[in-house]
């Protein structure tokens, strides 16, 4: 752990030395409800941060909220923090704020009212389909066609057929990869001509690598760190994103990618919390609740008692894939908080 | 055996007209039905090739080997290696692929299924399964969870003909599976290894009194059944992509395409295959998406209990 080392070598917090224990739940519900009961009887952790998908982080929130230890996970479901849980926060941008950001670009930069929604039948694509159905309205927007594909289905050419025959003005694609490099790959084999859109599901070079030159014209939400320079020059949060940068090169010889950007922002949200209220559990909530203004990887964090989520929609910005490489589009609203 | 043969010969052929006929009528449809039936045959080869797989060990040994996907999904993942990461040449890096993966099949046979010599079928079975399990959590932690891409072996610009497209790779997987199910066929109806095959399976001890090694039977099953899964997994990778998890998928329905056309026997797990995958695509363009699978697979619950033995197998299950 990075934070854990810089931290300490920083002489800690209040002069204590904070160590991080990890546990793998290797993405299963059942395996993270295990770790987490672990790590809080047996290691008698101050606090939790993960999981990383949805279903792991609501079987661990359950221990979590029986415990009173607060949990800062790194899961976008909107059921995480809908309805507010009193010791569970995030760290990313909630789905929900991906598909407000989505759609506002729908309505007011494509000006279509029209889209085909395609979308894994797992709990993330199900989940996005419903959130999409509930908002659209809102936008103006209709969902004219919705079909859904399995996480390792061989071919999409039958859902986009379908499609193929609505006036849908665009694609949505809910899932993570390799579903919708797959079924970039098919539209450009059936010649279609509307736009694709996807979730954050997509946002990692892998999607370009998979659907190569399909992905090219693919436009989906994304947090500002994938591309640092959407961040205003000179404010505190590109100077975070930077160092970070810099640091992780360093460190791993790799690029950021957005789930390490997640857990950071984890554990400077309880870590910064620690130097208020020390290592009690119940008063370490109540100083995360109190967040105001931290700037982070992924953004600024501002939690409140109604509002276990700490970013909004303006920490994203579009991304459109063009010549296999990231552009941004949408960073003039600049970022709140 | 001559009238069993003239049966399965009219079957057969009626099989394929009738699968004609829906092409026919599928492409007057316009071209959204021409490319249901591209794209659903596409897919079924592959399912067509892992059937075969799972019929070739059965039609041996009476073992229902559960681990079948897994070599596909390993031929996928060694073929990224040895092509993307290591950058020898497609063809080397498809013979080298599948040698590997053929070994691991031959050596698992001689390691454990050759020596629970006299265990139950069902005991057989289990071990396939942990062996499947094995070999996932193995390829989870080599390659990581992350799909990988492999190239086509020739472009990827779609063809477009009669208002349908078709990808260059597609070729390759039709021209693989006609090649695989003949020589697989020839193999088990011509030769005397093959018949010797058979023979093992449908009566062990009697074989085994005209000098038909079971346990060679057994080994040759294993090493046909993974060097063709694992061609099937490289085959279809640069249209799918491939990823360790990708087997269980592929496993389950290339059985399920093998009981449909008759487990153990080869044309079955073609025809089997490749209608599956045409009821797929189809069922996903004609239906709500969401009941794709489930419609695909009340289709083939029905024609099972029409025909219990599969569309092309045989009551007793003997046939190659």
């Amino acid at each position: 752990m990075l934070l854990e080392e810089q931290i300490n070598a920083d002489g800690g917090i209040d002069g204590h030395q904070v160590s991080f224990i990890i546990e793998d739940d290797e993405s299963e519900p059942a395996k993270a409800n295990t770790a987490v009961t672990k790590l809080i009887n047996q290691d008698e952790v101050a606090a939790i941060i993960g999981g990383s998908t949805t279903g792991s982080t609501l079987a661990m929130a359950e221990v979590t909220e029986k415990s009173k230890i607060p949990q800062v996970c790194c899961a976008g479901g909107t059921k995480v923090t809908q309805p507010v849980k009193e010791y569970v926060y995030r760290t990313p941008p909630s789905d929900a704020m991906a598909i407000e950001k989505l759609l506002g670009y729908v309505e007011n930069e494509l000006k279509i009212k029209k889209i085909a929604v395609l979308h894994d039948a797992n709990a993330y694509g199900t989940g996005g389909a419903d959130e999409l159905q509930s908002k659209c309205g809102d936008y103006g927007i209709e969902i004219i066609a919705r079909e859904s594909y399995g996480s390792t289905d061989t071919s999409m050419v039958g859902q986009l057929t379908k499609i193929q025959g609505t006036d849908a003005e665009a694609v949505v694609v809910w899932g993570t990869n390799p579903g919708p490099a797959s079924i970039a790959k098919n539209m450009k084999e059936l010649n279609m001509a509307i736009p694709m859109m996807a979730s954050h599901g997509i946002a990692n070079k892998k999607f370009i690598e998979l659907a190569g030159e399909a992905a090219n014209g693919v436009t989906f939400p994304g947090g500002r760190l994938l591309i640092p320079e959407s961040i205003p020059e000179g404010s505190e949060w590109r100077k975070a994103v930077d160092d970070f940068s810099k640091l992780y090169k360093n460190e791993y010889d790799l690029d950021i990618d957005t789930f390490a950007a997640h857990g950071w922002d984890a554990g400077l949200i309880i870590t910064d919390a620690m130097k208020e209220a020390g290592t009690d559990s119940e008063k370490l909530n109540q100083a995360i609740e109190k967040t105001k203004g931290l700037v982070g990887i992924d953004g600024i964090y501002t939690y409140s008692s109604t509002d276990h989520d700490g970013l909004s929609v303006d920490d994203m910005i579009i991304i459109i894939v063009e010549n296999g490489e990231w552009t941004f589009h949408g960073a003039e609203a600049e970022p709140v908080n | 055996m001559k009238a069993d043969e003239k049966r399965n010969r009219v079957l057969w052929c009626s099989i394929a007209v009738v699968a004609l006929v829906i092409a026919l009528a599928l492409s007057l449809k316009g071209s959204k039905g021409l490319q249901w039936v591209i794209s659903g045959l596409t897919v079924g080869s592959i399912y067509a090739l892992v059937a075969m797989g799972f019929s070739i060990i059965y039609a041996s040994t009476r073992v229902i080997n559960f681990a079948q996907g897994e070599f596909s999904m390993l031929g996928g993942m060694l073929m990224y290696t040895f092509s993307s990461q290591v950058g020898l040449p497609a063809w080397l890096s498809f013979i080298l692929a599948v040698t590997v993966v053929t070994a691991l099949g031959a050596g698992f046979e001689r390691a454990v299924i050759h020596r629970m010599e006299g265990a139950s079928v069902v005991a057989l079975i289990i071990v396939t399964i942990g062996f499947s399990i094995f070999i996932r959590a193995v390829a989870k932690w080599i390659w990581g969870t992350d799909p990988v891409k492999i190239a086509a072996f020739l472009g990827e610009e779609p063809l477009r003909f009669l208002g349908a497209s078709i990808v260059p790779q597609s070729f390759w997987v039709f021209g693989f599976t006609a090649v695989a199910v003949i020589l697989v066929f020839l193999f088990f109806n011509r030769t005397l290894p093959g018949k010797g095959m058979r023979a093992a399976a449908g009566n062990p001890d009697a074989a085994s009194l005209v000098g038909v090694s079971t346990s060679t039977s057994s080994l040759l099953a294993w090493t046909m059944a993974a060097a063709l899964g694992a061609a099937a997994g490289i085959i279809i990778a640069p249209i799918n992509f491939a990823a360790y998890s990708f087997g269980v998928m592929l496993g389950l329905k290339g059985f399920a395409a093998a009981i449909l056309g008759g487990l153990g026997s080869a044309p079955g797990a073609v025809v089997g295959g490749l209608i599956l995958g045409v009821l797929e695509i189809m069922t996903a363009g004609a239906f709500p998406s969401g009941y794709k699978d489930a419609v695909a697979f009340l289709i083939i619950i029905l024609v099972l209990l029409v025909r219990p033995q599969g569309l092309l197998g045989k009551p007793e299950g003997e046939k190659v």
